[in-house]
């Protein structure tokens, strides 16, 4: 556990010590307030339903960049040689930073807390449930992409790569359901129950269900568990 | 104690390192000496626990590598070639997270870092960046790194690579007094470095130890005859028969004619010093002994039968 917080407050320090989490942080911000109150006042609802349909576009692009070099870094300037030789878990490795990533995409969603401001001070009739459940399914779709992210950046050492791979990754996550309709009856089902959309839209309109929890937490394990393979692969190699 | 057992790595179908055996005992000082490509980085690597070994044990402290790889690096500290730093990271902050994952806090930690800092002459840069410090400085930060849970093995890939003189005395005196009570293996290509730092020598070449003692054993063992140069004036023979037939254990390697004098290249058994015989010679035959040099063998010469020899037999 101790290396777990090691390797979390590393990365955390690495993220703020540098222009990265302050670039993703105040640009999220910009897009998102952007979207939200273009629309805001002229739908006059009250609810945060814009705001929730563009994130998950912002992520595409910003998760996979702010997980990037998390691993491949370490394996382009040699430090991942240091890392391994440390009395130190694949798993904690991994664990640590994944935490450092989705924290940061939380800091980032608290920072759009303040749209919500804005709607208790203006709205009436809020639903307030859906407003934390559209929260809830914001970050599991968060924590899928770093876990992605991490991923992609394990299987690399330039970061370049890394993110491409990451964009690809969650973008045929995000495009599944969309494509359905190109996809044999037989399938759609399958199809339907691995695409990211189908789930967070459950989880938006104030239902939460133990499949769809249970999806976001198996597929983010997924990526995560393949990452420490990746990273025991090296080894014998 | 490291006790290595058939060792063998294969990059694919290249074998890097090729069922070596040795043993190391605490307290020592070895060199890893080795052309670039020998095998030497792959060693440490595997001994270290970066890389498994594609077959044969290592046994350290009498434990696997593989079975039980984290008691193992708990006891040995690391510096890898080219020692990789985080650059943006603050030295202190680099040694904190260094110590944390190897569960040093508090108290320990404040000890643990003033004896690195003392040990590796950090005053004044532990709150600097890193990417900010000179090459001196970042490769004592990497050794920092490595001694700060006080291992009882050091393993050094490549310590003085791109040191200026100063810094390569200094690291080198580090050393030296590190291995008064650790065991230290070092790798170098620079043969000087070796030899003025360590009491041990293990040669790998292409993957297979060629050659394993102390520098006083490869000298004796290694270089069979001893090369004397003569510089002789006033001599009346050329051919020197008189003085072969005077001292039989000299062999003559060749002449060489310069000005009004000869100089003489001859050898003679290691364990023979006819010095004293041809001194007497030379008086007798009235010639005048301008320079009389033994050439002592040298590790570089060592280095180089053991190096070239092998390959060219493969």
């Amino acid at each position: 556990m101790h290396n777990i917080k090691a390797i979390y407050f590393k990365e955390m320090k690495a993220y703020f010590n540098s222009p990265m989490a302050y670039i993703f942080l105040v640009v999220f911000a910009i897009i998102t307030g952007y979207f939200f109150t273009r629309t805001f006042f002229l739908f006059n609802q009250s609810d945060m339903r814009s705001l929730f349909n563009i994130i998950p576009l912002v992520y595409l692009f910003f998760i996979p960049a702010i997980t990037m070099g998390l691993i491949a870094r370490e394996k382009n300037i040699g430090t991942m040689e240091v890392i391994s030789t440390l009395p130190l878990n694949d798993f904690d490795f991994v664990i640590g930073k994944f935490l450092s990533a989705f924290s940061l995409v939380i800091s980032g969603l608290l920072i759009t807390l303040v749209h919500f401001f804005t709607l208790t001070y203006v709205g009436t009739n809020i639903d307030i449930g859906a407003v934390f459940t559209g929260y809830l399914g914001l970050a599991l779709v968060g924590a899928v992409y770093s876990a992605v992210g991490i991923f992609a950046s394990s299987i690399t050492d330039n970061q370049v790569v890394a993110f491409i791979i990451g964009i690809f990754i969650v973008l045929i996550f995000f495009l599944l359901d969309k494509m359905l309709i190109f996809i044999p009856i037989s399938l759609t089902e399958l199809i339907q129950y691995l695409s990211i959309d189908y789930h967070l839209s459950n989880i938006s309109r104030g239902v939460i269900d133990t499949r769809n929890l249970i999806y976001f937490i198996s597929v983010a394990g997924f990526f995560l568990f393949m990452t420490i393979r990746i990273l025991e692969i090296r080894r014998w190699k | 104690m490291i006790k290595i057992e058939n060792l063998s790595k294969f990059y694919g179908d290249f074998e890097a390192v090729k069922s070596i055996n040795f043993e190391l005992n605490d307290g020592e000082v070895v060199g890893f000496l080795g052309a670039n490509g020998a095998g030497k980085s792959t060693t440490l690597k595997i001994i270290t626990g970066y890389l498994t070994p594609s077959s044969g044990t290592v046994l350290i402290q009498n434990k696997n590598i593989q079975t039980d790889s984290h008691e193992i690096q708990k006891q040995i500290g690391y510096l890898p070639e080219l020692n990789p730093l985080y650059g943006e990271m603050r030295v202190y902050d680099l040694l904190y997270f260094t110590a944390q994952i190897r569960n040093i806090s508090g108290n320990n930690f404040k000890d643990a870092l003033s004896r690195v800092i003392e040990q590796c002459g950090l005053q004044g840069i532990i709150h600097k960046t890193i990417m900010e410090c000179s090459k001196g400085y970042k490769q004592r930060i990497g050794l920092a790194c490595a001694m700060i849970h006080d291992p009882k093995i050091l393993i050094l890939d490549e310590p003085v690579t791109g040191l200026d003189p100063n810094q390569i005395v200094e690291i080198r005196n580090l050393i030296k007094n590190l291995g008064k009570e650790k065991l230290v293996l070092m790798s170098s290509h620079i043969l000087q470095e070796i030899q003025a730092t360590v009491n041990r020598i293990i040669i790998i070449h292409e993957g297979e130890i060629v050659a394993d003692g102390t520098n006083e054993e490869l000298m004796s063992s290694f270089i069979g005859n001893t090369k004397l140069t003569l510089e002789i004036k006033h001599i009346k023979d050329p051919s020197f028969k008189d003085l072969l037939a005077k001292i039989p254990s000299i062999s003559i390697i060749n002449t060489i004619p310069n000005n009004d004098s000869i100089i003489l290249n001859l050898e003679y058994p290691k364990d023979e010093d006819p010095r004293d015989a041809l001194f007497q010679f030379a008086v007798e035959s009235n010639w005048i002994i301008l320079e009389m040099s033994p050439h002592s063998a040298n590790l570089e010469s060592i280095f180089r039968k053991l190096t070239t020899k092998e390959s060219n037999n493969a």
